[in-house]
């Protein structure tokens, strides 16, 4: 029975109302609610003091305190004394050291659901600020790069090789991957239609132009989006957190030449470079399926292939890849720039990279792909 | 070398033995042959200069980072000989507050210290909330549940970490470097909430500290790590040690040089 918690109440003497604890009060216990004393303090009119007698309580841990503050809280609403003498000694002073800082007015948090047109409004002022944002930024990565052509823009050149490393060479292995399954992709959806026209051979003309004139370059673009977009926000943010950007503000570098700046420049180098790279592959893609299925010879697909193609198709695909380098670039830095400070803030930032970084190509490819419709290239 | 010296035997139950530790970073040894007693109830210590592998003691008795050689002992039950069950079931009596807080980032306080709860007991939310709001005052922080850790001071924070670290009724609280970061006055307060827990709770407590006014205020028995001869150097009473050692590296550490 003593495991067991109990709570006997009763009134020795007009206006006390005695709670004797027996037995274990710990949390996993089904403790008793306060509801009984309310009753007792409802209907007994004129208790004026609450005692305990805790001589047959065994043990008790925070499944006690939570009762006895329950008790208390009533108490204090129907003005009665509380009498804590009959408690064993550490209860006494945690319920001490419980209201020892009263609760601050104001830190509560009232839960107030706004009304619609308010979050409206809310929301508009935000997207705002964060347009505002994103130019200043803009503005700024522009003057950074005006002072790197100037020769005065201040970064350590042996980041920026490292970086170009690790967003040129050590992309290589999944852009190839990527690149030949899309070539060997377009080549079998093409190749279908084409063989009910006996038209197979055109299966080089489709999977060149569209590899080198935008498929090469929105993969490689979203390859990168995922792969180093997401890296730069994460290391930026990081960077945030341990105020790293801050040391360099205060010691008069700006994170922009030191740390953006290497970072876009290395992408806008590389990005042409692994789009053509892309484009190669996913023509050697197309070849294995021309080859493999299609019954076409190898020289004769190349030649059809080098016929279909003209050097404009390359410039369009290497412009598109050195636009989205900026922007995957910009898109990486900017959120990692703008994170705050914790770690969930990180993932936020990365993944905010990789959604703006995608969203940005795909805009961008629809109006350099008009444009160039428009201008008859 | 001095030989270590240990307190009189005193009729108290050991709690935390470790015995013939040796700690390692791959093959760079840390610290070697410590061992010493932690009884129920005691403050215990465990000091010495920047570097000594303070921290990494304590890593090792809370089961993050496995010893070299030796065993660490709650009770009877040898730690790291004894199957991830009962490890779990150690580790549950146990209450860590990290240095820097450690709180989960995404959660509200609230949040923070109701998951253990959650994970581990069968309580239903009101309870739940109750404990959550008397852990919250007993650190001082009442009313504070729906804040977030990057909105509170890091004084604020700590506190918070040792409500989450206290969630479960812990017998054993560990602390690492409770004060550091902290101003003098929320660190004297600090240590007199540890104080004052482990008068009422009656918990074991463990220190990590470099803070002489801490040591003396709140510890009643202590081990010092020595980073030079890479063992312990001293054992006891921080106040005896003070008084009596003639071990020139704990006199000069224990009176700031002078």
């Amino acid at each position: 029975m003593s495991a067991l918690c109990n709570l006997k109440v009763s009134r020795p003497a007009d206006g006390t109302l005695l709670l004797q604890l027996r037995g274990s009060w710990k949390i996993g216990q089904p403790i008793p609610g306060a509801d009984e004393v309310q009753r007792q303090l409802e209907a007994g009119s004129g208790i004026k003091r609450i005692s305990f007698d805790a001589q047959e309580l065994t043990s008790w841990d925070s499944g006690l305190l939570t009762f006895l503050i329950k008790i208390m809280d009533r108490g204090a609403q129907a003005k009665i004394d509380i009498d804590k003498e009959g408690l064993p000694q550490g209860v006494k002073r945690l319920l001490n050291l419980a209201s020892a800082v009263p609760e601050r007015k104001g830190a509560r948090r009232a839960v107030v659901r706004e009304p619609l047109l308010a979050r409206i409004g809310v929301s508009a002022l935000a997207l705002g600020r964060s347009v505002a944002e994103f130019l200043e930024f803009l503005g700024e990565a522009f003057l950074a790069f005006s002072r790197l052509f100037a020769g005065k823009a201040r970064f350590q050149r042996s980041d920026l090789y490292l970086i170009i490393q690790e967003c040129g060479a050590q992309a290589l292995p999944i852009v190839s991957l990527i690149s030949l399954l899309v070539g060997l992709i377009l080549a079998f959806v093409g190749a279908v239609q084409l063989l009910m026209f006996g038209a197979q051979i055109y299966v080089a003309n489709l999977v060149g132009i569209a590899m080198v004139r935008v498929m090469g370059a929105i993969m490689t673009g979203i390859i990168m989006a995922g792969r180093t977009g997401a890296a730069f926000a994460a290391q930026l943010g990081t960077m945030q957190v341990n105020e790293e950007i801050d040391a360099l503000k205060t010691l008069g570098i700006s994170p922009m030449e030191f740390l953006v700046l290497p970072r876009m420049l290395a992408l806008f180098l590389m990005m042409p470079l692994l789009c053509l790279y892309a484009d190669l592959m996913g023509i050697l893609g197309g070849l294995i399926v021309g080859v493999g299925m299609l019954d076409i010879g190898f020289i004769q697909y190349l030649h059809q292939t080098r016929a279909a193609l003209n050097l404009n198709h390359f410039w369009i695909g290497l412009f598109q890849a050195g636009v989205f380098g900026v922007l995957v670039a910009l898109a990486g830095c900017l959120r990692g720039i703008q994170c705050g400070r914790s770690a969930s803030a990180v993932g936020d930032a990365a993944t905010s990279a990789v959604v703006t970084g995608i969203v940005s190509i795909i805009v961008a490819t629809a109006i350099i792909t008009v444009v160039c419709n428009v201008l008859g290239i | 070398m001095a030989e270590p010296k240990t307190i009189p035997d005193s009729p108290q139950e050991a709690h935390v033995t470790v015995k013939n530790l040796t700690m390692a970073y791959g093959s760079f040894v840390v610290q070697r042959d410590l061992t010493f007693t932690i009884n129920r109830g005691d403050i215990f210590i465990i000091m010495g200069g920047s570097g000594c592998g303070k921290s990494t003691l304590l890593r090792l008795m809370v089961g993050l980072k496995e010893p070299a050689q030796g065993q660490v002992f709650y009770e009877k039950i040898s730690f790291w000989q004894a199957s991830p069950e009962v490890r779990d079931q150690i580790m549950r009596r146990v209450g860590i507050l990290y240095q820097s807080g450690a709180l989960w980032s995404s959660m509200t306080l609230a949040e923070n210290i109701a998951l253990p709860l959650r994970e581990y007991t069968a309580l239903d939310s009101s309870r739940i909330r109750e404990i959550v709001a008397l852990k919250l005052a007993l650190v001082g922080l009442a009313g504070f549940e729906d804040y977030y850790p990057s909105e509170i001071s890091g004084g604020m924070r700590k506190r918070a970490g040792l409500a989450r670290a206290m969630a479960l009724d812990p017998e054993i609280l560990f602390f690492d470097e409770p004060s550091a970061g902290l101003d003098p006055l929320s660190a004297r307060l600090l240590d007199d909430l540890i104080l004052e827990l482990r008068e009422s709770l009656g918990a074991t407590v463990v220190v990590v500290t470099h803070e002489l006014a801490s040591i003396f205020a709140i510890g009643n028995n202590s081990v010092f790590l020595d980073p030079d001869t890479k063992t312990m150097i001293a054992v006891g009473d921080p106040k005896k040690l003070l008084a009596e050692s003639k071990d020139l590296k704990v006199r000069k550490f224990l009176t700031r040089g002078e």
